[in-house]
């Protein structure tokens, strides 16, 4: 029964955050000082006719439930609204920009949670010796480190002082590389902000391992596992961890926003071309239906990484049958 | 950084006092308190320890040396005499975000865990609502709206942490409303508000302590990526704020990234390693 079925619930679960970030939004630009024209159209725009046409368009002399109605459906279709700044449409603009921000992610978190998930599990292994107190110390150092501090001093020092990694953007134009040559200049150009965010993440995950390897080793099935006659290694990585990493994945899974987060402070470091790089110049240039649109995906994004989180939550616990 | 140490009663140790002694054996809480010390100090005192003030303007991008240790920015200010204010800033962010989602969350998260039923499910709603937005962009978009006055931060960031409070307290009541001094306090005819704030608050505030210095950090790390990305208040010198400028100036100025940036990282660490050790020792069970 099963995993199609409860998808597909988790699916229709979906919807109502999604109205929910919406309706926030909504809430927030209507009580925001100002007219929300003034948001759409910018400080610039004091054309009456352009305004006269906008209000109508958008239905702001209908009552306010109406108008709600009307911007949910919107951007349930997929219409974020168009940029002051280049008037493309939002969804387009933080479309083109996501790949880069997705393999930025995706190469961090992969690197932070192999490593976070061994040395949790090696900090785990003797609680309290040396090795655990100093892993326990720098993981709090790890979480401590403001992201967008650590990528600055990252490009001093590899960047302008050894004079190892390029410390700005996604490749080399100059040069134009097509093929093979392209995705290497790209992973060579990555290396500085994957080691900064994987530094900042390592921390938590590791941190989690060790607290729930420890809640694990001291139950029965481990015990049995070391009666049976099986190695330490065996028992702590196929038996223990196995385990303890369900409240790992329920924990990381609630820090995918942070994750996101972390990775836009990352990218305006590194003039990563991302949503990073996007966020900031949104900023910069009060563009607010693109930094609305931003938050609206993003919230989207988290959703759906949360239902991918809960299953393979569920894959890897057999007791979960999903009901 | 002092903990409140109950009076009332003289030897054998107060759990209060107990608690002060075994946080004193940790290294690691001992530094963290130390430089948290010196982190109100500065902030508190800002304008006497200042060499010199926000206003004073000289040569800009001076390297660290006698007359200016930490060196000037581009705009030719002190950057130590800056590190000092932005202390002050991130001091009144810590707190008072702090404060703010501290008495949201304890409020609701009281109620839902005293009352149960509807009550409890819908706010729990709420909290899982708030927890799975995108706090850090809502809380750009907010800003951009709203304005980037360092009290809008504030609440801003107050509003958006508070479902962890609440988690914490709603857990902790659970469990302490069925104990028999609630019984007896129900019995003896209290009123509900009375045995939620005199009996069941007090006995649930341990994890509340933890995780206030937790959301310290936490706030003052939110404030400087805002002010970072250009959302800080323009009226204020903030970390944030120094490390934006410093963006841009890099290969020429290291200093003004440099210095900014430790004492941000030294703050929130201290934090943390208070938050560590406290919650070592107020929550053995782990």
């Amino acid at each position: 029964m099963s995993l199609l079925i409860f998808v597909i619930r988790r699916l229709i679960y979906t919807v109502p955050l999604l109205v929910c970030a919406v309706t926030v939004i909504f809430i927030l630009v209507h009580s925001a000082p100002g007219n929300p024209i003034d948001y759409i159209i910018g400080e610039a725009g004091a054309d009456s006719e352009l305004v006269a046409r906008l209000r109508a368009e958008m239905g702001l002399d209908q009552p306010m439930l109406v108008q709600l109605w009307r911007y949910v459906l919107q951007v349930l279709s997929g219409n974020l609204g168009y940029s002051l700044v280049s008037s493309a449409p939002v969804l387009d603009l933080i479309l083109e920009r996501f790949p880069a921000t997705l393999l930025l992610m995706a190469s961090q978190y992969t690197l932070s949670a192999v490593i976070g998930v061994l040395l949790g599990v090696l900090a785990a292994r003797r609680p309290n010796s040396a090795l655990d107190t100093t892993l326990t110390l720098l993981s709090l150092t790890s979480f401590s480190l403001p992201i967008f501090w650590l990528g600055q001093m990252m490009i001093l020092a590899f960047g302008y002082h050894l004079d190892w990694f390029p410390i700005q953007g996604m490749s080399n134009l100059r040069e134009g590389y097509t093929g093979w040559r392209y995705a290497l200049d790209v992973a060579y150009h990555m290396v500085l902000p994957v080691v900064t965010l994987t530094i900042f993440n390592l921390g938590l995950i590791m941190r989690l391992t060790r607290a729930s390897m420890l809640q694990v080793v001291g139950q029965d099935f481990v015990k049995v596992a070391y009666a049976k006659g099986h190695s330490e290694r065996t028992v702590l990585l196929h038996h223990a961890l196995r385990n303890a990493l369900l409240p790992v994945v329920t924990v990381v899974g609630l820090e995918i926003p942070g994750l996101i987060a972390g990775a836009v402070l990352a990218e305006t470091v590194f003039a990563w071309p991302g949503l990073g790089r996007l966020t900031f110049d949104a900023i910069s240039a009060r563009d607010y239906p693109l930094l609305m649109g931003m938050f609206i995906f993003i919230s989207f994004f988290v959703i759906v990484a949360n239902l991918l989180v809960d299953i393979i939550y569920g894959l890897l616990d057999p007791r979960i049958r999903y009901q | 950084m002092s903990m409140s140490v109950p009076v009332t009663t003289s030897p054998p140790l107060t759990p209060g006092r107990r608690a002060w002694r075994r946080l004193r054996r940790q290294k690691a809480a001992v530094f963290g308190m130390s430089v948290t010390a010196v982190f109100l100090f500065t902030a508190i005192f800002a304008p006497w320890l200042a060499p010199y003030g926000l206003l004073d303007i000289g040569d800009s991008f001076v390297p660290p040396s006698p007359e200016h240790w930490l060196g000037t920015d581009s705009l030719g200010s002190d950057v130590l005499s800056n590190i000092i204010y932005g202390a002050r800033t991130s001091l009144i962010v810590g707190v008072f975000a702090m404060a703010t989602s501290s008495v949201i969350g304890i409020t609701l998260g009281s109620i839902a865990g005293y009352f149960g039923g509807w009550v409890d499910d819908a706010l729990m709603r709420l909290t899982e609502l708030f927890q799975i937005l995108p706090q850090f962009f809502l809380a750009i978009v907010i800003v951009a709206l709203f304005g980037s006055s360092i009290w809008n931060i504030v609440l801003v960031i107050g509003i958006l942490a508070w479902p962890v409070t609440a988690r914490l307290i709603r857990a902790e009541f659970l469990t302490l409303k069925r104990r028999d001094f609630v019984e007896a306090a129900r019995s003896l005819g209290m009123s509900d508000r009375d045995i939620i704030i005199r009996e069941i608050l007090p006995n649930a505030l341990p994890p509340i302590i933890v995780n206030g210095t937790l959301q310290i950090s936490g706030a003052i790390l939110l404030e400087t990526s805002l002010a970072f990305l250009g959302l800080g208040d323009p009226n204020i010198m903030s970390w944030g704020t120094m490390l934006h400028n410093a963006q841009e100036f890099f290969n020429r100025a290291w200093w003004m990234a440099a210095f900014p940036g430790f004492a941000l990282f030294l703050a929130t660490l201290s934090l943390n390693l208070i938050g560590d050790a406290l919650n070592d020792v107020l929550n053995p069970k782990r």
